[in-house]
C-alpha cells in the first residue's frame, strides 16, 4: 500500500477514486509519563515520551486508514492529512484521513533506461534561475 | 514560623525553581541549537520543498510518506516569564525559540527518514503544531506538539 500525501503519485497512474478512507485513535497519558514530564516542564525541551507515545499513536490511526483501503481494493491512499487535537485534559485524538485510489503503472517508469537516461539533462540546467518563467495565463 | 510557611518557603521554591529552570534550559537550548545546525548542514543535499509538484528534472518511480514529530515543553522561567508578557503584550521570544526548536527537530526527523529510505527529494512538505496541554493547571508548562510530514520521492529499486 502507497501512502503519500501529493494528490498524485509519480510512476503511477490514476484510474479510479475508491473514496475518502480515515484512521484515529485517542490516547490518554499515563501517571508514569505525566510525572516524568512535569519534571520536565522545569527545564523545557523535548519530552520524548509523549513523542513517542504521539508517533506510536499516529502509526495505528494511519494503519487503521490502510485497513480501509483495504477492504476498498485500493492500491494506494493519495492526499494523506494528520490532525492532532486536544479532546479533554490528558488525552489527544490523532486523525489521519487521506483518499483510496486505484492504481497502474505508467508506461515511462516501466522502461525506466529510457526515462533516466534524459533525465540528467534537464537535472544539470534546471536551477530556479535558467528556467523560463512560464506564460501568463488568460483570463 | 507560620509566616514562613507561608510565604517565605514557597516564594524559595519559586526562586530555586527559576534558577535551576533557567540555567539548565538554557544550556540545552544552546546545546541543541547547535545540534540541529550540524544535522541541517549534514543534510542539506536532500531537495525538500512544500511544492506538490515533482522538482524538474527528477524521475522518480515509487513515492512513500516521511514523518517527523516532536513534543516540546517550555522551561519554568519561560512559561513564569510569559506570565508578565501576556500583561504588556508583544513578541514572547522565549517562546519563539521553543517551537523552533521543535520545528526544525521535527523537520530533521522528517528528513533523516527520507534520507534512511533513498529519497531523492522531499514534496508536499506540511507542519502542523498542535497544543497537547493548556497552561490551565498550576506548573503546567505549556506543551505541543509539532508534527512535519511530506512524501519522500524514491528511485527505480526502493
Amino acid at each position: 500500500m502507497i501512502v503519500v500525501n501529493t494528490e498524485t503519485i509519480p510512476g503511477y497512474e490514476i484510474v479510479e477514486t475508491k473514496g475518502l478512507v480515515q484512521g484515529n485513535t485517542i490516547r490518554a497519558k499515563h501517571i508514569g509519563r505525566d510525572i516524568t514530564a512535569s519534571l520536565k516542564n522545569l527545564v523545557g525541551g523535548e519530552l520524548t515520551q509523549y513523542t513517542e507515545l504521539l508517533t506510536e499513536s499516529r502509526r495505528q490511526a494511519v494503519e487503521r486508514m490502510i485497513q480501509q483501503a483495504q477492504q476498498l481494493n485500493a492500491d494506494a491512499v493519495v492526499n494523506v492529512r494528520f490532525t492532532t487535537s486536544s479532546i479533554a485534559a490528558g488525552a489527544a485524538e490523532l486523525y489521519a484521513y487521506g483518499t483510496a485510489v486505484k492504481l497502474v503503472k505508467t508506461s515511462s517508469s516501466v522502461a525506466p533506461q529510457a526515462a533516466s537516461a534524459p533525465a540528467m539533462a534537464p537535472r544539470a540546467t534546471g536551477t530556479p534561475g535558467t528556467t523560463p518563467p512560464p506564460p501568463p495565463t488568460a483570463g | 514560623m507560620e509566616l514562613f510557611l507561608q510565604f517565605v518557603l514557597p516564594l524559595a521554591f519559586v526562586v530555586v525553581m527559576l534558577l535551576l529552570g533557567s540555567t539548565i534550559g538554557r544550556n540545552r537550548e544552546r546545546r541543541h541549537f547547535a545540534e540541529l545546525d550540524q544535522r541541517e548542514s549534514a543534510s542539506r543535499g536532500l531537495v525538500v520543498t512544500d511544492l506538490k509538484t515533482v522538482p524538474a528534472g527528477m524521475e522518480p518511480a515509487n513515492a512513500t510518506l516521511v514523518v517527523g514529530a516532536t513534543v516540546i515543553a517550555s522551561d519554568y522561567l519561560k512559561t513564569f516569564l510569559s506570565g508578565f508578557r501576556t500583561i504588556f503584550g508583544g513578541e514572547m521570544r522565549s517562546y519563539s525559540t521553543m517551537i523552533e526548536r521543535a520545528r526544525r527537530e521535527a523537520r530533521l526527523r522528517m528528513v533523516e527518514d527520507a534520507l534512511r529510505k533513498g529519497a531523492l527529494a522531499v514534496i508536499n512538505v506540511r507542519f502542523e503544531t498542535s497544543p497537547i496541554a493548556m497552561n490551565s493547571g498550576r506548573n503546567v508548562a505549556p506543551m505541543s506538539e509539532v508534527l512535519c510530514y511530506g512524501t519522500a520521492l524514491l528511485p527505480a529499486g526502493r
